[in-house]
């Protein structure tokens, strides 16, 4: 795997190695001692061009546990008003000695032109481009929602898919990169997906998507659905005329303590509740669903060190062979230097 | 011409109406054309060069409706003299250069500029369209009569790359040309409806997380246009139809006697939205590529008439603007030197158009949009005018080529068919008689 750059394009095949590889790097982080000299020698290039204090660092600490050589760049706005343009920023950090750069950016489809410009030669991870996708965050989630299952099922999680598991992605799916890269992933892994979301807040031509559609939270989780994340909804939306006003939008589509009760009745009985954060507490959730065990915001931050280790760790040690690398247990057995 | 100019005989190519015929060229006009062409050459006076165009088609010169030549302003992507070299290359006689340039073309003075630099390249006839309202704002008319009035006797008028969205400004515009039989050039795009728009709006943009350009938006502004049209009793112009609503619109509206003309880019009979899929910023456009349906139902608008020519909408612009995200780059593509063989793919190929079709929606029907005398003098049937401007362009249909962006006469290179292999080749244009492409090349300017 030389980039990962979105889950659409994801194999099921590469999609479950991602995910093995991530439960292996889990329990180096479970560890007293949580490091790998996996990466040693390797540098890494966070380079966000869009404001992401909480994924830039779970990046960082990714790499720093696999060894590697981390520089981070941050830049606000477009590449435009900066006066340099991405193809010279990033010919530059290669000059630098990156071997992978992880790029946040706020224009879509800005990781795959990267990938695909051949203006560098050193992979791509797509840590969120505009509104198109954000692949680390959905496998993240998949590595949250494959755990719950294989408990339930009293199983390991290696090597097992999502398949019946029903998820209810709830709010701005329209602008959600976050959305769609749950969307396309977790259907490949067996769950189905139903979005519920105010008609505005629902992309054109979502029919041909593999999902269900509802304008009504309460049907979707009277359905018993096994998780419902709640996606973050900026209250600007309302000046765009998408909803009338932050309260209808709460009375409506919001995680209510009334809609927690429902989900207490109706849903699974270990159903969960999840959330890419940060949460408008208030808004698309109540102060009780947030801070409900059900909630696995928590699982899901610590799940995405593991995730962009084992992202970090694929598209860096240029193995394109299938399977689950034998990964911990001969690094564990190299010698610390 | 001096008597000492040299006379062409272009002999046997093939003429638009199917038969195999000798064309003289003497004095700047169409001297002759049949058996007459030959006797005629060797009886008369002065030099003689014969072009031989056996197996070529002989096609009146081209005449684009709508290209950007981006100056004055954007000499780093075009000048006109780069792009009317282009357009020599491309078969095309005369060019209508948009408004939108910096300072806008809305008084006599850019107007008659830019018909200047086109009358001192000498490449192909330049006519300046002029801006329908004041630095293109949307909000009060421009000097219209007076571009008219100018010695670059301007007559379509188009504020293209912004719509006129202002309906009272449009009905006043529509009604105001009519004083000099202008005609308003509309960029078809409802503003609020295509805010940050990146590419069609449709499954795809949603997959991909662009800003989608809704095909209501074209359509929308077009429907107003084609009524207030007719409640004015005016003509429209509806630049770069890009979806088969607005071809349905158009139909309709010319069923009922309503004086709207119509035009297509090459890029929108050839190419879909499914190229946004690389997003790769020589794909950005405005209006959209569309999707597959769309592309064929433009086609069968030109073959049925209800479009009534190819624009190129040529739109040059430098590497730095479209080596970039694709959200932040430029919109458009170059297209002059393509725009034949885009044609001859897309309709003759296929057989929905003969040559006389070309020639009409190349030639004749864009001449008369724009009132030009001097060019498009050809029959419906295809037969040639004796005695019109001799305004022809040589094509070798026959020959393919791959499209190689760093050959082309045009100061930029952002072609959306680089390394695609398309049909046929320009190989001798002449612009009132006198050669500016020779052989597959450029010879000499026009001197006035």
């Amino acid at each position: 795997m030389k980039h990962l750059l979105s889950t659409q394009d994801l194999s099921l095949a590469d999609a479950l190695r991602i995910l093995d590889t991530a439960e292996e790097m889990s329990a180096v982080s479970g560890r007293e001692v949580k490091k790998l000299p996996a990466l040693r020698g390797r540098t890494v290039v966070n380079l966000f061009l869009e404001d992401s204090t909480r994924t830039r660092i779970s990046f960082e600490a990714a790499a720093k546990r696999l060894s590697a050589d981390v520089i981070n760049f941050t830049g606000k706005g477009t590449s435009v008003s900066k006066g340099e343009s991405l193809k010279d920023t990033v010919q530059t950090l290669e000059a630098i000695g990156a071997d992978a750069i992880v790029m946040r950016h706020w224009g879509s489809g800005a990781a795959a032109q990267l990938a695909g410009s051949g203006w560098i030669t050193s992979s791509v991870v797509n840590a969120g481009d505009g509104t198109h996708e954000h692949p680390t965050q959905a496998l993240l989630d998949a590595l949250t929602l494959r755990r719950h299952l294989a408990r339930r099922h009293g199983t390991g999680p290696r090597g097992t898919d999502l398949a019946g598991m029903k998820v209810v992605i709830v709010g701005d799916i329209l602008h959600s990169r976050v959305a769609r890269s749950n969307l396309w992933l977790l259907t490949t892994l067996g769950a189905e997906v139903t979005l519920a979301a105010p008609p505005t807040l629902v992309p054109v031509g979502v029919e041909q998507w593999p999902c269900h559609v509802t304008y009504s939270l309460d049907e979707a989780i009277a359905a018993g659905p096994d998780a419902v994340m709640m996606l973050r909804v900026q209250s600007e939306r309302m000046h765009e005329a998408f909803f009338p006003s932050a309260a209808e939008y709460t009375r409506s589509w919001g995680l209510t303590d009334d809609r927690l009760a429902l989900l207490e009745s109706a849903g699974a009985a270990d159903a969960v509740i999840m959330h890419p954060g940060p949460m408008n507490r208030g808004l698309e959730i109540s102060a009780a669903a947030a801070d409900s065990v059900r909630n696995t915001a928590l699982e899901q931050v610590a799940n995405g060190v593991s995730v962009r280790m084992a992202v970090l760790y694929l598209v860096l040690s240029g193995t394109d062979t299938a399977g689950t690398p034998d990964l911990v247990p001969s690094a564990a057995r190299r010698p610390e230097a | 011409m001096s008597p000492t100019a040299p006379r062409y005989l272009i002999t046997g190519g093939t003429l638009p109406d199917g038969t195999t015929s000798d064309v003289l060229i003497e004095d700047g006009l169409l001297a002759a054309v049949g058996p007459e062409a030959r006797s005629r050459a060797e009886a008369g006076d002065g030099p003689l060069e014969t072009v031989d165009a056996a197996g070529r088609i002989v096609l009146p010169g081209l005449v684009d409706l709508h290209t950007h030549l981006r100056e004055p302003g954007r000499e780093d992507a075009e000048t006109v003299e780069t792009g009317t070299r282009a357009a020599a290359m491309g078969g095309f006689t005369s060019v209508h250069a948009m408004a939108n340039s910096t300072p806008v073309a809305d008084s006599a003075g850019v107007v008659e500029q830019v018909w200047q630099l086109g009358r001192e390249a000498g490449w192909c006839d330049v006519h300046p369209v002029g801006a329908v309202t004041v630095g293109l704002a949307g909000e009060r008319l421009a000097e219209l009569g007076a571009m008219a009035a100018s010695r670059a006797e301007v007559r379509v008028f188009s504020d293209d790359g912004m719509c006129v969205s202002d309906p009272v400004l449009m009905r006043r515009a529509l009604e105001y040309v009519k004083a000099f039989d202008g005609v308003v050039a509309q960029h078809a795009q409802e503003p609020r409806l295509t805010e940050g728009a990146q590419m069609n709006e449709g499954e795809l943009s949603s997959v991909l997380g662009l800003s989608g350009w809704p095909a209501v938006a074209e359509e929308a502004i077009i429907a107003r246009d084609v009524l207030l049209a007719q409640h004015v009793g005016s003509r429209l112009h509806v630049c770069h139809v890009s979806t088969a609503g607005s071809v349905e619109i158009i139909r309709w509206a010319k069923e009922r006697g309503i004086e709207v003309t119509a035009e297509a880019t090459p890029h929108h009979l050839l190419l879909t939205e499914e190229l946004v899929r690389t997003y790769d910023p020589v794909f950005k456009v405005n209006p959209p590529l569309r999707r597959e349906a769309d592309v064929m139902a433009l086609r069968e608008g030109l073959a049925d008439g209800t479009i009534d020519t190819v624009g190129t909408d040529h739109a040059p612009h430098t590497a730095e603007t479209k080596e970039c995200e694709w959200t932040v780059a430029a919109m458009g593509m170059t297209g002059l030197e393509t725009a034949l063989p885009v044609v001859q793919h897309a309709l003759v190929d296929t057989g929905l158009m003969d040559w006389a079709g070309v020639s009409r929606i190349l030639s004749s029907t864009p001449a008369r949009i724009a009132r030009l005398t001097d060019q498009g003098r050809i029959s419906a049937s295809g037969v040639f005018e004796t005695g019109a401007p001799a305004n022809v362009t040589v094509y070798d249909p026959h020959v393919t080529r791959t499209v190689d962006p760093a050959t082309h006469a045009t100061r930029s290179r952002n072609s959306p068919y680089r390394g695609m292999e398309l049909p046929g080749q320009v190989t001798d244009v002449f612009n009132h008689g006198h050669p500016v492409v020779r052989d597959r090349a450029l010879a000499t300017p026009r001197t006035h």
